[in-house]
């Protein structure tokens, strides 16, 4: 056996990164699991978005402008360790029907509080000169902001066991350690680890931990390929998207789809990302999602017809049914936490995961309602054996 | 629209394993598309002068011409009998599987893309998509390169990169040089600028001629090597070629330019020896050689069984057919280990013969250059102590300007210890050449001082989703619905 | 841009000259040789500079691998010298950045 912890979190994603970082600054003694290294997960396999002009009116843009406000608050002495840049998004909608629905959208975000700014087509085109000539307008967010994603897990574990955490990678979790119905700490081959709380923060794997604890938590991945193109001098300075974007971030259809978010890096290539498609785990390259990418990125640049793709990559975004986080406590499994199914907009909303649900496991009243995050909105838990029963929690 | 071609079996490269097989394969009774990056057939060993200018080459400076010359015609009469669909100047970006549907047994496709985007060039074809039943990969490989003090100046290239500027344009790169690494292809090198007229001021091999002692039996197996070896001792001595053994270059010296190199003795284990520090001026060609790397993304991207070779390299497992853990799926060259051309030209022949459903029977002389190729590689080995040659700003990786610093940092402070996580944590190796020149360096500064990379390692440097760059215009043209 | 001595012909067939251009200026090119070599041979030993530290940077690997070596041909940006064969009247450009897509 381990020495026990307060705090013992699974999975150093950015999830589990940050809720590690805020519980060591809570005061906690926190232990972090992996079965890999830190950001081995979908945290390396996606874009440093953080975006409040994607968001739907409801708890996911109040948790949004939360975890903003962590970023620029708590974290902010550290941004430069991630790269953070601050540098707006825009929405170009190139359609007229579109351009009706970004109003609409845009009205509601801003009687919400967000920072929002209608483009008409000669602002725009000030903005981003090399937008497509059949824009017809669009909105600027200069909210929208962005981190290195792998950077801000791999610190973040960092700065969390310079200040006393435990972090031991190539340990995967094999089944929870119980003391009556109560999860007192995990299995791995590397022997029982003891807590006081266990953090579920697996990302797209959290169903799987949460039926070793027999409860469900119903995460499923959520394919997304990103096209990144040859370095190039500035050529778009925003994030910039397509109107139709909004429509399928909500969406829970299965096929692939597809609406361009292109942005230009500090290192000179442009992301292109990124498709939506439920298709499990497969990892083979598919072609039409790479043809969609293309086509919809040239359609808003079109200069890109000639620039060279020189890489691309997928991940699996961590997704609920309901499209909402899984955030707290189990009470259908007293002692197991989750963090998890941030689905596409996880690397922004780790800050405000990381902080609120510090706060909840140090007993007191987190900042925010996490309840319509609450995992026992997927009912009642399951049978299941994968526990161990515990001897004695030493 | 693309258009496709289809066949029997689909070679991609035209070097020494893919000539033989795509030969092979069509002598064998198939349809056979050959695709290659290059202009004209002949990948990097046989590498000549544009044979639209140069039509009657006497393949000075190579060896085995005469075996190319053969292969050449029958790959010419191949070719003439429309057994063979030569593409050349088409580089492939990928290489995908079609699964089995009833009554098919599935097969290969290749997406192209042309390797030089260039109106002027008559030869530049249009990309097309090659679709077969078989699949022969022989894409070669290319240096293998420890990053030091001052290897991104210009004037310093790579020691094959040297050779292929000769072979391909009939000049020299420079006047001066000095050829360092480890390994016999350091020999041919120096000797082909000494017979173009270049001086070569050293040959510095960091290993010993007596790490070849407890080898001795398979250096015996291959009679050949021993003349070659005689034909460039007889070539350095006269043109007075210093051929210095247990010595590295430990930093090359210049501004703008290279202007010399620094040298020194080392040990066994690649340790610099105090006091054996000695300047070469007035250099202006730098050619660094340590063995090299098989070109491991098409292979890699079927996810087919790899293993380390003696010289740590990441290579493909093939059966005595050459075929890979994928059936249908045949390797051939430096992708099943860095073997030298005699080997490829007969695994080649392997492939090629097995791909079109013909018989292979075992090879004794492949087994002797097996053999031959590891004694190579085991008395050739990367120095272990090479980290301890960096400075802490020596560049690592060159197209995102890395340095050394920024790698062990990574190591120590972030805990990343394979080339993946490296590149996550900074960049060294998502530049323009996507970690081929950097990405075995990346993955011993991930093991750390002394350590060789691991087969995972290695792998998460070589897989490369797109096997070349290529136009956004062109994949959004992309006709295809794969299921 | 740095210069540098050039190498010296072998003892091949290098009659006939092809004109081009480099950055503007005349160059004279053997016929079937690459970029690359065009460029060496005039004494052209690097002509892009690398986007962070701004280094000098010429032919590396030889052989199309390092993408070190890139040039705009014809207007055609990033390609790589030591593959391109030169073409009478091309025009070639150095690049003192990045630059992509049709310049
Ligand atoms: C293409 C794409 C683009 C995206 N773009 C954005 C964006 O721009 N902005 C944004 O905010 N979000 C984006 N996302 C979403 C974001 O990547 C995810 O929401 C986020 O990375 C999830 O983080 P995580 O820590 O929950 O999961 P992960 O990063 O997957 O971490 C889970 C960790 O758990 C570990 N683990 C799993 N099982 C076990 C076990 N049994 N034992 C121990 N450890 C285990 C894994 O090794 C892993 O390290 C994108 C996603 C994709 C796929
Ligand atoms: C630069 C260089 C110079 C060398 N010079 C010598 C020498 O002088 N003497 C010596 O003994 N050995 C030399 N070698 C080693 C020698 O090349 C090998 O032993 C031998 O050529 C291996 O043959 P191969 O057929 O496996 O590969 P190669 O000869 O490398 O042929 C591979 C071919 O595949 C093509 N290719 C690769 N990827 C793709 C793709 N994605 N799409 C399309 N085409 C592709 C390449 O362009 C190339 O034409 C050299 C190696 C290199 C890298
Ligand atoms: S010199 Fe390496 S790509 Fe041209």
């Amino acid at each position: 056996m381990n020495s026990a912890s307060d705090v013992l979190v699974i999975g150093a994603g950015v999830i589990g990164a940050a809720t590690a970082y805020f519980a060591t600054q809570q005061g906690l003694t926190v232990t972090v699991l992996d079965k890999g290294l830190p950001a081995s997960g979908t945290s390396s396999a996606c874009e440093g978005n953080i975006l409040v002009s994607d968001k739907e009116l409801g708890p996911e843009l109040e948790l949004t402008r939360y975890s903003l406000g962590v970023w620029h608050g708590d974290l902010a002495e550290h941004r430069r360790l991630w790269e953070f840049e601050s540098k707006g998004g825009i929405i170009v909608a190139s359609r007229e029907s579109s351009l009706a629905s970004l109003n609409r959208v845009m009205a509601a975000q801003a009687r919400y509080g967000v920072v929002v700014e209608k483009l008409d087509p000669d602002t725009l085109r000030n903005a981003e000169p090399n937008i497509t000539p059949d824009a017809l307008g669009g909105a600027r967010y200069p909210e929208d902001c962005q981190v290195q994603p792998m950077l801000v897990a791999a610190h973040l574990v960092r700065l969390a066991t310079d200040a006393g955490a435990r972090f031991v990678a190539d340990t995967p979790v094999t089944g929870f350690l119980r003391s009556g119905d109560r999860i007192t700490g995990v299995r791995t081959p590397r022997g029982d680890f003891s807590a006081g709380s266990v953090v579920n923060c697996t990302g797209t794997w959290a169903g799987e931990l949460a039926a070793l604890a027999g409860v469900n938590v119903p995460v499923l991945p959520r394919r997304g390929f990103v096209m990144v193109t040859e370095p190039l001098p500035p050529m778009v300075h925003h994030k910039v998207y397509a109107a139709e974007y909004i429509d399928n971030v909500g969406s829970s259809d299965a096929g692939l789809q597809a609406s361009p978010v292109v942005e230009g890096t500090p290192s000179g290539t442009i992301l292109i990302g990124s498709t939506r498609e439920r298709v499990g785990f497969d990892g083979t390259v598919s072609t039409n999602a790479l043809r969609l990418l293309a086509g919809n990125a040239v359609a808003l640049f079109p200069f890109l017809e000639h620039v060279k793709a020189i890489r691309h990559y997928h991940g699996f975004r961590p997704y609920c049914p309901d499209h909402l986080p899984v955030i707290g406590h189990d009470e259908r499994a007293p002692g197991l936490w989750h963090a998890a199914g941030h689905e596409g907009a996880g690397i922004g909303l780790s800050a405000g995961t990381g902080k609120l649900l510090a706060q909840a496991l140090s007993g007191q009243a987190p900042d925010l309602d996490l309840s319509p995050f609450a995992p026992a909105r997927f009912g009642e838990r399951k049978e299941n054996s994968t526990t161990h029963r515990e001897e004695a929690t030493a | 629209m693309t258009p496709i071609v289809s066949a029997d079996v689909a070679v991609v490269g035209a070097g020494p394993a893919g000539l033989a097989a795509a030969v092979a394969a069509a002598e064998s009774g198939a349809a056979v598309v050959l695709v290659d990056a290059g202009a004209q057939p002949g990948g990097q060993f046989w590498r000549h002068r544009p044979e639209t200018v140069a039509p009657e080459q006497d393949g000075r400076g190579h060896h085995g011409w005469p075996t190319y010359l053969d292969l050449r015609a029958r790959f010419d009469a191949a070719r003439g009998r429309g057994r063979i669909t030569y593409l050349p100047g088409l580089q492939v970006w990928m290489a995908q599987q079609i699964h089995p549907v009833q009554g098919d047994d599935g097969g290969f496709t290749l997406r192209t893309t042309p390797t030089a985007a260039v109106a002027a060039l008559e030869a530049s074809v249009g990309s097309q998509t090659v679709v077969a039943r078989r699949l022969v990969l022989g894409p070669g490989g290319y240096d293998r390169q420890l990053p030091v003090p001052g290897w991104d100046l210009p004037g310093v290239m790579a020691a094959g990169g040297i050779q292929a500027f000769i072979k391909a344009n009939g000049i020299l790169p420079g006047q001066r040089f000095v050829i360092a690494g480890t390994g016999p292809f350091l020999l041919p090198v120096a000797a082909n600028i000494a017979e173009a007229g270049g001086k070569v001021l050293a040959v510095l091999e960091s290993s010993s001629p007596t790490a070849w002692l407890p080898h001795l039996r398979a250096a015996a197996g291959v009679p050949e090597k021993a003349l070659e070896g005689a034909e460039y001792a007889a070539v350095f001595a006269r043109h007075r070629v210093p051929y210095r053994t247990r010595t590295i270059v430990t930093e090359v010296l210049g501004t703008d330019h290279v202007s010399g190199v620094k040298t020194a003795k080392v040990d066994a284990g690649g340790r610099v020896r105090p006091g054996t520090e000695r300047v070469y001026e007035d250099v202006d060609v730098v050619g660094f050689g340590w063995g090299f790397t098989p070109q491991m993304e098409l292979p890699l991207s079927f996810g087919i069984q790899t293993r380390l070779d003696a010289d740590g390299s990441l290579v493909g497992v093939v059966d005595e057919r050459q075929q890979s853990s994928v059936p249908g799926l045949f390797l051939a060259g430096e992708v099943t280990g860095v073997g030298g051309a005699t080997l490829a030209v007969l695994e080649g022949l392997a492939a090629g013969t097995a791909a079109a459903g013909g018989t292979v029977s075992p090879e004794k002389t492949a087994a002797r250059h097996r053999r031959f190729a590891e004694a190579m590689h085991l008395a050739h080995p990367v120095p272990p102590a090479w980290q301890d040659w960096l400075a802490p700003e020596t560049i690592v990786c060159r197209c995102e300007e890395v340095t050394a610093r920024q790698l062990t940092d990574a190591r120590e402070s972030l805990g990343a210890r394979d080339a993946r996580t490296l590149k996550s944590f900074t960049r060294a190796g998502m530049g323009w050449c996507q970690g081929r020149v950097c990405g075995f360096a990346a993955a011993c500064l991930g093991a750390g001082p002394g350590s060789a990379p691991t087969v995972e390692s290695l792998s998460g440097s070589a897989k490369r989703p797109l096997a070349a760059p290529v136009g956004i215009g062109e994949l959004a043209a992309l006709e295809t619905s794969d299921n | 841009m740095s210069t540098h001595s050039s190498g010296e012909t072998w003892s091949v067939n290098t009659q006939g000259a092809v004109n081009v251009s480099f950055d503007g200026r005349p160059l004279v090119a053997v016929p079937g040789q690459n970029i690359g070599a065009a460029l060496v041979s005039n004494g052209i030993t690097a002509w892009r500079s690398t986007r962070k530290n701004a280094r000098p940077r010429g032919l590396f690997c030889g052989i199309g691998v390092c993408f070190d070596c890139l040039v705009t041909v014809d207007g055609e940006a990033n390609q790589r010298a030591c593959l391109v064969e030169v073409q009478e009247g091309m025009e070639i450009e150095g690049s003192c950045a990045d630059r992509g897509g049709r310049a």
